[in-house]
């Protein structure tokens, strides 16, 4: 019995947040007078997530229990027999999305009262986040495309408003345009699927549009491309998973997500781990039914997947900011979650999803609480031995890691397990290529995680020997000492309250989500074609065996084998990895320039793209318009009235006789008609 | 013998009178007065025309027009011959092809 959901309810989600946002926006900062306070403004901005939150958690009940909803709210206008509204659609993937949004938000929202407690943008960056929050909610309880799509651009804005946070900092404000123009590429690739979505199909709804997409499953594209033809629904699905490419930062539009970790890290931790860059991800989801039907497109995906997850997990290994470490962690994890999409396992994806929102968010907000301890130093070479000082940050991030590299009966185990046997089962040909980038990447995954943990919080205290540690006017209640201490109870807390899901919700969520009707209704899969999701529920007797079946897999000796190389070159004998570093000289250079691709990106493609500028600006703006239009036009007029000038002599007589020969050429003309 | 006068005479005096008054205000460069007495000229030829159908058809009315024309001919000439002295108060000279202060 299913029933419906009350649509103030759902309404009250989003706009809590909104109303926090404004308020504190305009109020609290100089545009509104400065009226509110740093406390009246955390507390408005924490109130209103807090009141999502907590409806979430009332919709996902309702949803477990069967209810559904499925409306539109406002419609904005109708062009054409193309509606365009604001509307709901509420089932198990929107509600999962909806805890998963508000929870790390509010956790977030309070971890950001320790972190940005001495900046001075304090209320602008609470106005931003809980903005971020009523976009991203938008976006995950979208019933049609354009709303989707609205948000998505909102989230991008907010992302690059909260990239630029420290808006003084070049470096800050290169790595937002960075991440808006390269978010604007993918766009470009979303806007081209939506519109041959609404070419074909005549709406822009969810349920009008796969209402439909049987009659377009044999449609041929119109134009080739490459020399050869293609299906609609192949061009459609590509063009819609280069949307998702761009915001969920898959190679080769990752290039923005290392750098937006100029931002502050509360961002990092909700935007550029949990939230933002899992739109992607959720929008390919939610489109199910067009991807089922193009097995080219799945095969795109999954190559996409699997090159991001192993390629960026190698750049992950010699990154010494401790940021940029866990950046490159998530886009690695990205490329697992795109990997499950390839091979339809969509509720794995979207499990992985929910699993990884949990214990990157930790690390995040773990490796924030490392900086602030020592002083705003991010570099782990300075680091070390740090679990003396900040014990919970210490076992909070142990748990983190642990998740992450997959250890048996921790959430990121079961997620990653999954991914990996649903690439195994998938028919599809890019499949074996992505089961083998996925075992690669448990061994790469677990170097790195366990690189950071050691240098970080075990060995020999090196943070004394910072040779860039500044010391800053900003109050130290600490008399000043430079010694690492733990992190105040606003930031401590929020990792304890991320810790017990990274923990347990692997455990206590995979039957529901992967082999019960929880996302049943969400996702859409044609089991004939991709057998994986089936192969997969025959396999599986419950979360206790799934456990146990690590230890006859070879992921789990992967994982033990990278943890132990991390143990060995950074604690055992630490002389011994520069020395390697030295032999692989040319492979180390490689991945410290992030595969060229940087360099491509500014020298070849920005460049030619402003000499294309240039050229047309000289050639087509000032050469032909102005110089062949404008200033032709003006000149021809000029020369003509230069000529009609001579008949104005000036002589009275010439006057008079024009008139007298013009009165006998008229009365010539009328009598001889 | 004597030819007879038919109206066509008098018509061509008519004409020959216009053509040489309009060839006088166009070949004229030296003299404003020279202008003046080619219109009332000109004015004069019509007035031939006139009689010359008044006196051939035997209707009164063409003369009386020409009492008309006179009367215009009249007036004009006063009103030309008082711009014709002022300007020659200001430009010293009546000089027709010095007048050309509207050349475009």
């Amino acid at each position: 019995m299913s029933t419906t959901l009350s649509a103030s309810t759902l309404l009250a989600v989003p706009l809590a947040p909104l109303i926090g946002a404004v308020l504190v926006g305009i109020f609290g900062t100089a545009l509104g007078g400065n009226w509110f306070g740093r406390r009246l403004s955390h507390t408005i901005a924490i109130l209103g997530v807090l009141v999502s939150f907590i409806l979430s958690l009332s919709v996902l009940l309702d949803v477990i229990d069967g209810a559904r909803f499925n409306d539109s709210i406002y419609e904005w206008m109708v062009i054409g027999g193309l509606t365009m509204e604001i509307g709901f659609m509420v089932d198990g993937l929107t509600a999962m999305m909806m805890v998963v949004v508000t929870f790390v938000s509010l956790m977030v929202h309070l971890y950001t009262i320790g972190y940005m407690e001495e900046d001075e943008g304090y209320n602008r960056f609470f106005a931003y986040i809980s903005l971020f929050t009523f976009s991203m909610l938008m976006l995950v309880m979208s019933n049609n495309l354009l709303q989707l799509f609205f948000a998505w651009e909102a989230v991008g804005l907010v992302s690059y408003l909260l990239i630029g946070f420290w808006y003084k900092r070049p470096t800050a404000i290169f790595a937002n345009m960075k991440a808006f123009l390269v978010n604007r590429v993918g766009d470009m690739g979303f806007l081209l699927g939506i519109a041959l979505i609404a070419a074909y199909t005549g709406s822009l709804n969810y349920t009008e549009i796969f209402a439909k997409l049987p009659e377009l499953a044999t449609i041929e594209f119109p134009w080739y491309i490459l020399g050869q033809e293609s299906l609609l629904v192949t061009v459609i699905a590509i063009c819609l998973f280069i949307g998702a490419m761009g915001k969920s930062a898959q190679f080769p539009l990752h290039v923005w997500l290392p750098d937006s970790m100029e931002g502050p890290t509360p961002i990092s931790a909700l935007i550029h781990a949990a939230t933002m860059v899992t739109a992607g991800i959720f929008m390919v989801a939610r489109m199910s039914p067009v991807f089922e039907l193009s097995d080219a497109a799945l095969n795109f995906i999954l190559i996409i997947g699997a090159i991001t997850a192993l390629f960026m997990g190698f750049l992950g290994m010699v990154q010494n900011d401790i940021k940029r470490v866990v950046a490159y962690s998530t886009l690695s994890q990205l490329g697992y979650m795109t990997v499950a999409l390839g091979a339809s396992a969509y509720s794995v994806a979207l499990f992985h999803l929910m699993t990884h929102a949990f214990f990157k968010a930790l690390l995040f907000l773990a490796a924030g609480s490392v900086i602030m301890g020592l002083h705003h130093n991010q570099d782990m070479r300075w680091m070390g031995g740090l679990r003396k000082y900040m014990p919970i940050t210490w076992i909070t991030a142990l748990l983190g890691t642990l998740a992450l590299v997959g250890m048996p009966l921790f959430s990121g185990y079961y997620s990653k397990e999954a991914i990996k046997l649903s690439a195994e089962f998938s028919t599809l040909p890019a499949a074996t290529f992505a089961y083998y980038a996925l075992l690669a990447g448990v061994f790469v995954t677990s170097f790195y995680s366990f690189r950071l943990y050691f240098m970080v919080f075990h060995g020999p205290e090196r943070y004394h020997l910072n040779p860039d540690a500044h010391h800053d006017g900003h109050s130290d209640h600490h008399g000043h000492d430079a010694k690492p201490h733990e992190s105040p109870w606003v930031v401590t807390v929020p990792l304890l309250l991320l810790a017990v899901p990274s923990v347990v919700i692997g455990y206590l969520t995979i039957g529901p989500m992967l082999f019960g009707d929880f996302l049943a209704d969400a996702v859409h899969v044609n089991h004939a074609l991709h057998p994986a999701m089936t192969e997969l529920a025959a396999l599986y007797h419950g979360p206790l065996a799934f456990a146990v079946k690590a230890f006859s897999s070879i992921g789990l000796y992967l994982a033990i084998a990278g943890a132990l190389l991390a143990w060995y070159l950074y604690l055992h004998n630490p002389k011994l990895a520069p020395v390697i570093a030295h032999k692989l000289r040319p492979l180390v250079v490689l991945l410290e320039n992030k595969y060229y691709l940087d360099w491509f990106n500014e020298k070849v493609i920005a460049r030619a793209t402003m000499a294309l500028g240039g050229g047309l600006w000289k050639g087509g703006d000032r050469g032909l318009i102005e110089a062949g239009v404008v200033n032709m036009s003006w000149k021809l007029v000029g020369r003509i009235a230069a000529v009609v000038r001579q008949a104005q002599t000036g002589y009275l007589y010439h006057y008079a006789f024009v008139m007298i020969v013009g009165v006998l050429a008229l009365m010539t003309y009328f009598v001889w008609r | 013998m004597m030819t007879t006068l038919t109206i066509g005479h008098f018509l061509s005096l008519g004409a020959l009178l216009f053509a040489l008054s309009v060839v006088g205000i166009f070949l004229n460069r030296r003299n404003l007065i020279v202008l003046l007495m080619c219109i009332e000229l000109m004015l004069l030829a019509v007035n031939i025309n006139f009689v010359a159908f008044a006196y051939f058809h035997g209707d009164l009315h063409g003369q009386v027009f020409v009492f008309f024309i006179l009367t215009v001919a009249a007036a004009e000439s006063a009103i030309g011959l008082a711009i014709l002295v002022l300007l020659f108060r200001n430009r010293q000279s009546i000089r027709v092809d010095e007048l050309n202060a509207l050349k475009g």
